[in-house]
């Protein structure tokens, strides 16, 4: 059983998660990229944190629970960042534009 | 040795019941299945991949929707934890049961979306984005099954007083399938640009 800590309101927690949700979807009928980013993934960080915080009663945890998801995140930032150029920078005599000349899936078969 | 009651003890270095440490542990490992696909999905659309665009031909309805059930469902659940830790075992097995409702529903909507999707010609093998679609949402699903499966399990131990412990844990286990979710939404439904 977890330790004895005073719960969340977790009701009140639900009505800002389904306010934020409908936030985020009106967003995009305005049309503005710029707008639409902030409502639909700055919300979700924002939704995200607080079923952690709250549900997931993260606030409560020990040291070490937060001490493996910053190692988790900043391992997937190091992914991230170790993938990018091969995806983002595809310029140069070594890449080959295999939809186009349809060469690699020559080579593969 | 009693079944009754809670079972886990804590660990002297982390003063956390082992139990929970391993569900933290096997959702930090969750976190590179999803984070991964995640950030592949993001550097290819901001590469400017070609059908990327296909965002819009998904249903923001279905969508939000589903992500309405699914905070719901997370709500649901942490009741149900809320609910065993009082020692009100018959309100956590109703609460149990109502999250396994909203699994249900979260699922009756995906195969309703991946139906009319395959009808329409977008399959998996369509272009990139069919390809994560499919690929991310159908783990995700999969991920809702395995919860549910549990939850079902769980729910008639804590009916009979045992190991009410496991609640908590398969909360957790639910609340990040629910995180999940909350990042696939804005990626594959409201992001058409």
């Amino acid at each position: 059983m977890s330790e004895v800590h005073a719960h969340p309101n977790y009701v009140k927690v639900w009505y800002w998660l389904v306010i934020l949700l409908v936030i985020s979807t009106l967003g995009p009928m305005l049309e503005i990229p710029a707008i639409t980013l902030i409502t639909a993934f700055g919300i979700a960080v924002i939704k995200a944190l607080m079923v952690a915080a709250n549900f997931m009663h993260l606030k409560f945890e020990k040291h070490i629970v937060w001490f493996l998801f910053i190692m988790s995140l900043t391992l997937l930032g190091v992914f991230f960042f170790g993938v990018a150029p091969d995806v983002m920078m595809t310029e140069g005599d070594q890449w080959i534009d295999c939809i186009a000349d349809n060469s690699c899936v020559e080579q593969r078969l | 040795m009693s079944t009754r009651g809670p079972v886990a003890t804590h660990r002297s270095s982390t003063g956390i019941p082992a139990g929970r440490l391993a569900v933290w542990w096997l959702l930090a490992s969750e976190i590179f299945i999803f984070g991964g696909l995640i950030a592949c999905f993001v550097l290819f659309k901001l590469n400017g991949t070609p059908g990327f665009e296909d965002a819009s031909e998904t249903s923001v309805v279905a969508g939000a929707f589903n992500t309405f059930v699914l905070l719901t469902s997370s709500l649901t659940v942490v009741l149900a934890h809320a609910a065993v830790e009082r020692g009100d075992r018959e309100k956590a097995f109703t609460y149990i049961w109502y999250t396994f409702a909203a699994g249900i529903v979260f699922l009756m909507v995906k195969v309703y979306e991946y139906s009319g999707k395959i009808l329409s010609g977008h399959t998996i093998t369509e272009n990139l984005f069919w390809s994560f679609y499919y690929t991310m949402t159908g783990l995700h699903a999969l991920h809702v099954i395995g919860g549910m499966v549990v939850m079902a399990l769980i729910s008639f131990d804590v009916r009979k007083g045992y190991n009410y412990q496991r609640v908590e844990l398969i909360g957790l286990y639910w609340h990040f399938v629910d995180l999940v979710w909350i990042f696939l939404f804005p990626l594959f439904y409201i992001a058409n640009f």
